[in-house]
């Protein structure tokens, strides 16, 4: 075979690892629980692969292929372990049905119930996001533990101790019932929002964690709105991503340099992935179960109309983060709020906002600095301003943000 | 738990200190020490004298042996150091993100050792 035809080989595998690991990883796992050794067993069989498919071709189902495999190395390493009874069903199940799956290119998606065993309560609400980028996505510790800024090392031993959790600690892989959906949703959504990271950007305020991972938040909210096309708040959370994702371009200057929500240029944000947002937005509207993710995203909504408009409706603006405060009021909202206002009627009342949360709470919270140094520094209270954005200054992380804070400073 | 915070720097941000006017160097630093301290985590540091202005010392064999300068010779030297209470690693590192060298140069975590400390002082 020629160089190029192996490279197409290799560049195929890695295709089909990317799309079919999170399918494969949750059919194997929804059987036996274990997650760290579907994960195993499913590496080997890419292993195999990579001499396998060169020599013989490609197999016509690549991903029965990829399953049959892992299955084989499951079923080994079981063996191996000279396992106790219980685990017999387990294996029976690995065993039955063996020929027809090989045929099969359908077979049972259970990424939807890997997602929620994810974001199960039992798991530390910590981990969640990590064991979801991991077990759906595939991605390594290393790659992880550098967007949620802890050492690869201690990354890769809490992903070992919440799989051995999933496996020992009796969490079932199943789709919430009716009742629990609601709450056991919300973690799923919040866990694939801290991929995200990007919690708030009408001013200088960003949420650092997980900043590196917005593509694979998207693509873990496609996943689930496709398996859950039914929930307003999924596509809610997508819309209001996409929405910031339009963005991308338009935040930074040529020299780099950080520029706010309401000094981009909407002619930078991309038109596409604006209307894919208010696609989904409606379509999630007319559901009639409005929550968070929804209310966040209508307000990036108005921020966008920008483009058409030319102006900013601040006062539909405020009218959503009223509602939004309703049910989610965290910090990052009311901080949101307190900008808006200031905007729609004036720095004195936006001010009055930001005296309302507990001081305590906001010590550490870049935003509200931010919006504190901005509104006392229009209302000519300079010393304070100053001092507002010191403190805003102090706890930035990203470099472009912090020299934009120290020219606004002065 | 204390945690140290040791800033490396290249001799281009060793250079910029030179500038006396409120620049981003000092602004930046100023405001990463107001918000320590507002924090309640701030235990101690300072910053360190240009890398030329350091001198090894060490006895080889019984002798004095000098050396002008410090003894790494790598493109990053040490330029501070910050000492903060904290709770976990986890919290040291961000902090540590935050911290104006991060962008610039680099920032080690380290945790001290109150047991060795102990051994030495009692």
């Amino acid at each position: 075979m020629s160089g190029t035809g192996q490279d197409d080989t290799h560049r195929r595998i890695e295709r089909v690892a990317r799309e079919s690991y999170g399918r494969l990883v949750a059919y194997l796992s929804a059987h036996t629980r274990d997650v760290a050794s579907a994960e195993d067993a499913f590496s080997d069989a890419l292993v195999k692969a990579l001499t396998a498919w060169p020599r013989d071709g490609l197999p016509q189902n690549p991903e029965a292929w990829l399953l049959t495999t892992a299955r084989h190395a499951i079923i080994d390493h079981v063996r191996h372990q000279q396992v106790v009874l219980a685990s017999e069903p387990t294996l029976m199940l690995l065993r039955e049905g063996q020929e027809e799956m090989a045929l099969s290119v359908e077979f049972p998606d259970e990424r939807l119930k890997l997602l929620f065993v994810c974001a199960h309560p039992a798991i530390d609400p910590a981990m969640h996001t990590p064991l979801m980028l991991q077990t759906v996505l595939g991605l390594d510790a290393a790659r992880i533990a550098g967007a949620f800024l802890v050492s690869p090392k201690t990354m890769g031993q809490r992903l070992v101790r919440a799989k051995t959790k999933i496996r020992d600690g009796g969490i079932q892989f199943e789709v919430p019932p009716e009742s629990e959906l609601p709450q056991r949703l919300d973690a799923v959504l919040e866990a694939i929002y801290a991929a995200f990271g990007i919690g708030w950007d009408d001013m200088v305020g960003a949420d650092q964690r997980g900043r590196d991972l917005t593509e694979e938040a998207i693509w873990l909210a496609r996943v689930l709105l496709q398996l859950m096309p039914r929930e307003a708040e999924v596509r809610g959370l997508l819309a209001l991503m996409l929405h910031c994702e339009a963005r991308r371009t338009a935040r930074r200057g040529q020299d780099g340099r950080y520029v706010p929500l309401s000094e981009q240029d909407p002619k930078l944000w991309s038109l596409p992935l604006i209307e894919e947002a208010e696609g989904h937005l409606a379509e999630a509207f007319k559901n009639g179960r409005f929550g968070r993710f929804q209310l966040e995203a209508a307000i990036q909504s108005v921020h966008a109309e920008r483009a058409r408009s030319g102006r900013i409706e601040w006062e539909a603006i405020v009218r959503f983060y009223e509602q939004l405060i309703r049910i989610s009021p965290t910090l990052g909202t009311q901080a949101g709020y307190a900008a808006a206002v200031a905007e729609a009627k004036g720095p004195e009342a936006g001010l009055a906002v930001l005296d309302g949360i507990d001081l305590k709470a906001v010590s550490g919270y870049q935003p509200y600095w931010a919006v504190r140094g901005h509104l006392l520094q229009r209302l000519g209270r300079t010393p304070e301003a100053k001092d507002a954005y010191d403190r805003a200054i102090g706890l930035t992380e990203d470099p472009a943000v912090k020299e934009f804070l120290l020219q606004r400073r002065g | 738990m204390q945690f140290a915070l040791l800033i490396y720097e290249s001799p281009e941000a060793f250079a910029t200190r030179k500038n006396d006017k409120i620049d981003s160097y000092t602004g930046a630093w100023r405001a990463y020490y107001k918000a320590l301290v507002e924090a309640g985590i701030f235990v101690g540091g300072d910053p360190l004298e240009v890398p030329e202005t350091g001198t090894t010392v060490r006895l080889t064999e019984g002798r004095r042996r000098v050396q002008d300068g410090p003894y790494a010779d790598t493109k990053e030297q040490l330029g501070g150091f910050t000492i903060l209470e904290l709770p976990s690693l986890d919290a040291a590192l961000d902090w540590a993100a935050r911290c104006p060298a991060a962008s610039y140069g680099a920032v080690e975590v380290r945790p001290l050792t109150p047991e060795l400390r102990r051994r030495i002082t009692e």
